[in-house]
């Protein structure tokens, strides 16, 4: 029995050995081609996940990552103790719960509106000029806004200074900072945010309708107890991915309105690293500040799938 | 008497909801009417009227003196070439990753998704790829401007998803008859794909266009900028004057009297492009999308 068994492995690894080599002659084309996209994730993308040792050391451009000295927990030490560092986690939040709070609901109601509309030829002209401004950059709409609350030309403070008060520099003000710059990311974003909602809607059962139709249901308690539901799930799911992304802020739309005078609430996380590490050329301290980020980020994102996911189980 | 006033009821509400979406139109478009407006009018014009929907006394001074500006060619130059080879290289590249990652019989698929999606979650952030990119040598040259953004997981699990919704038959047939991979990805996959390959171009051809964090980070001539540093250049030369003066209305002297115009010029010359290719495009990146959402 025994020998049978040893006999017959040889021959078992041979013909496995064999399945494979059939198995790869047979579709080599498969992996070939995968060899372009996973090089560059190796590289573009895991090569600087391994560059995080950055944080840990006293680094220096010239030296490089073998020449720097180690540190340990040093630079994170400081980190904690700096107050700059809770002024911008504390930024970050601040604005991503603003943003939740005014831009999340604004896609829903705006979708609910068109899925009521039933003329075809409006719906797809509207849905075209809303999705519009998500494809605007950040510079323009950041110049846009700047030409339109400038003190001297702008139009909104043309008509402050017709009813005779002075000019407001609103771009210099800290007070003002997170109004507008919410407000540039609502405009710009709640087009868009449509799309999902409006897909959403479009897989619920149209039958609902009528009886609800025939039960004398107005279109107000249509959307109420058809639509809402419909897409309730969707709205669950897409808020705890908006909560598990609250340390993301964007680097352009800050770093384009903001200036010197608005650091103070304006200062984020992706505007921070940038600031002290390239232009005061910290790198270890930026570097560190950064793997906060990623890894505070990492954990909520991932809780927050599981969570979603979780969510999506129950109510589907 | 019933059925009329509902008849009523349903016509207010549908009143109500046109002009509130009309409104909310206004207000996405009116921006751009206004730049494009005032990039045509006079100074004085503006001053006067800067809340302008039409342009008000016609003049093209303000192009002339931008088109005479060297930076914006070349920046437009830039842009242009790092659009076109991002977009054409980035598609190749999804389109080969996604198409083996999209069957079944490829071995330690589920290990190569979540070394994808781990890409997603985590990221070694701005000093790592700083130094990644100036160990490279790549620092100040075109490929800094392109690499960076070449390849995301989102675009590639898009692709991916909508390799699985091609029926299998199709491949299976042309299999039978002997036809290699490559074969059946370019001549069949690739043509039942145009929607997601649409959507996937347009998204990077407007993340290409419009990026301007890898020129802030990774460019230093002002040779190589692209398109957004030199826009950018041209408000915040105008706004940071404005800064240092502390917002004083009374110092505006001829140049900045020419500034302002000139900002509404660049921006219009800078988001034409946009303008002119979005709404042909728009039908496809919606199914593109809606594809994509339903399943990843």
């Amino acid at each position: 029995m025994e020998l049978a068994a040893h006999e017959s492995l040889p021959a078992v690894r041979k013909s496995r050995w064999q399945a494979f080599r059939i198995h790869m002659a047979h579709h080599k084309w498969l992996y070939l081609f995968l060899v372009p996209g996973f090089l560059y994730l190796f590289i573009f993308k895991y090569i600087p996940m391994a560059g995080i040792v950055i944080a840990f050391q006293d680094f220096s451009l010239v030296r490089g990552i073998t020449g720097s000295q180690w540190v340990g927990f040093d630079n994170f030490d400081y980190l904690f103790q700096s107050r700059d560092f809770y002024k911008v986690l504390r930024n970050s939040i601040v604005l991503s719960v603003y943003q939740i709070v005014w831009g999340f609901p604004a896609p829903i109601v705006l979708a609910l509106m068109l899925n009521e509309v039933r003329h075809m030829l409006f719906k797809r002209v509207s849905q075209t000029v809303l999705y519009l401004p998500h494809f605007i950059s950040w510079v323009v709409l950041a110049g846009m806004v700047i030409n339109f609350l400038s003190p001297s030309t702008g139009p909104v403070n043309a008509v402050i200074k017709s009813l005779g008060y002075e000019p407001i520099p609103f771009l210099l003000k800290p007070e003002y900072f997170r109004t507008i710059l919410v407000s540039a990311e609502v405009w710009k974003g709640v087009g868009w945010g449509t799309i999902i909602y409006l897909a959403a809607m479009s897989s619920i059962d149209p039958t609902l309708y009528e009886s609800a139709r025939i039960d004398g249901a107005g279109r107000f308690r249509q959307i109420r107890h058809i639509t809402l539901p419909g897409i309730a799930p969707t709205i669950v799911v897409l808020l705890i991915l908006s909560v598990g992304n609250i340390l993301d802020n964007g680097f352009e739309q800050v770093f384009l309105l903001y200036n010197p005078m608005t650091y103070d609430v304006a200062d984020v996380f992706e505007t921070f690293t940038y600031r002290i590490g390239l232009i005061d050329g910290r790198l270890s301290f930026a570097a560190a500040v950064g793997l906060f980020k990623a890894v505070v980020g990492f954990i909520l994102i991932v809780a927050a799938n599981r969570l979603a996911r979780l969510f999506g189980k129950q109510i589907w | 008497m019933t059925s009329r006033v509902k008849r009523v009821k349903l016509e207010l509400f549908d009143v109500v909801n046109y002009t509130l979406i009309v409104i909310a139109c206004a207000i996405m478009l009116y921006p751009f009417v206004n730049v494009i407006s005032v990039s045509f009018s006079s100074y004085a014009a503006y001053v006067e009227n800067p809340l302008m929907i039409w342009p008000h006394d016609f003049d093209m001074s303000a192009y002339k003196e931008i088109m005479g500006h060297r930076v914006l060619w070349t920046s437009y130059r830039n842009t242009i070439i790092v659009t076109t080879v991002g977009v054409a290289v980035g598609i190749l590249l999804y389109i080969l990753t996604a198409y083996p990652l999209s069957k079944t019989v490829l071995k330690g698929r589920k290990i190569l998704m979540v070394l994808v999606i781990f890409t997603m979650l985590f990221n070694g952030g701005l000093i790592p790829n700083f130094y990644l990119m100036r160990s490279l040598g790549l620092l100040d040259t075109y490929a800094a401007l392109i690499l960076p953004s070449l390849f995301s997981g989102f675009s590639l699990i898009l692709m991916k998803s909508y390799f699985e919704s091609i029926p299998e038959e199709l491949e299976e047939a042309a299999r039978i008859d002997g036809a290699s991979d490559p074969y059946i990805l370019f001549r069949i996959v690739v043509p039942l794909s145009k929607p997601i390959i649409a959507t996937l171009c347009l998204f990077a051809a407007v993340g290409y266009w419009n990026n301007f964090f890898n020129g802030i980070v990774y460019i230093r001539s002002v040779d190589k900028w692209p398109l957004m540093l030199f826009l950018r250049e041209i408000i915040e030369g105008a706004s940071m004057k404005e800064i240092a003066s502390g917002g004083n209305v009374a110092e505006t002297g001829g140049e900045q009297v020419m500034k302002e115009t000139l900002k509404y010029a660049t921006l219009t010359i800078v988001m034409i492009p946009i303008l002119l290719v979005y709404p042909f495009l728009q039908k496809y990146f919606v199914k593109g999308i809606m594809l994509g959402s339903v399943k990843g």
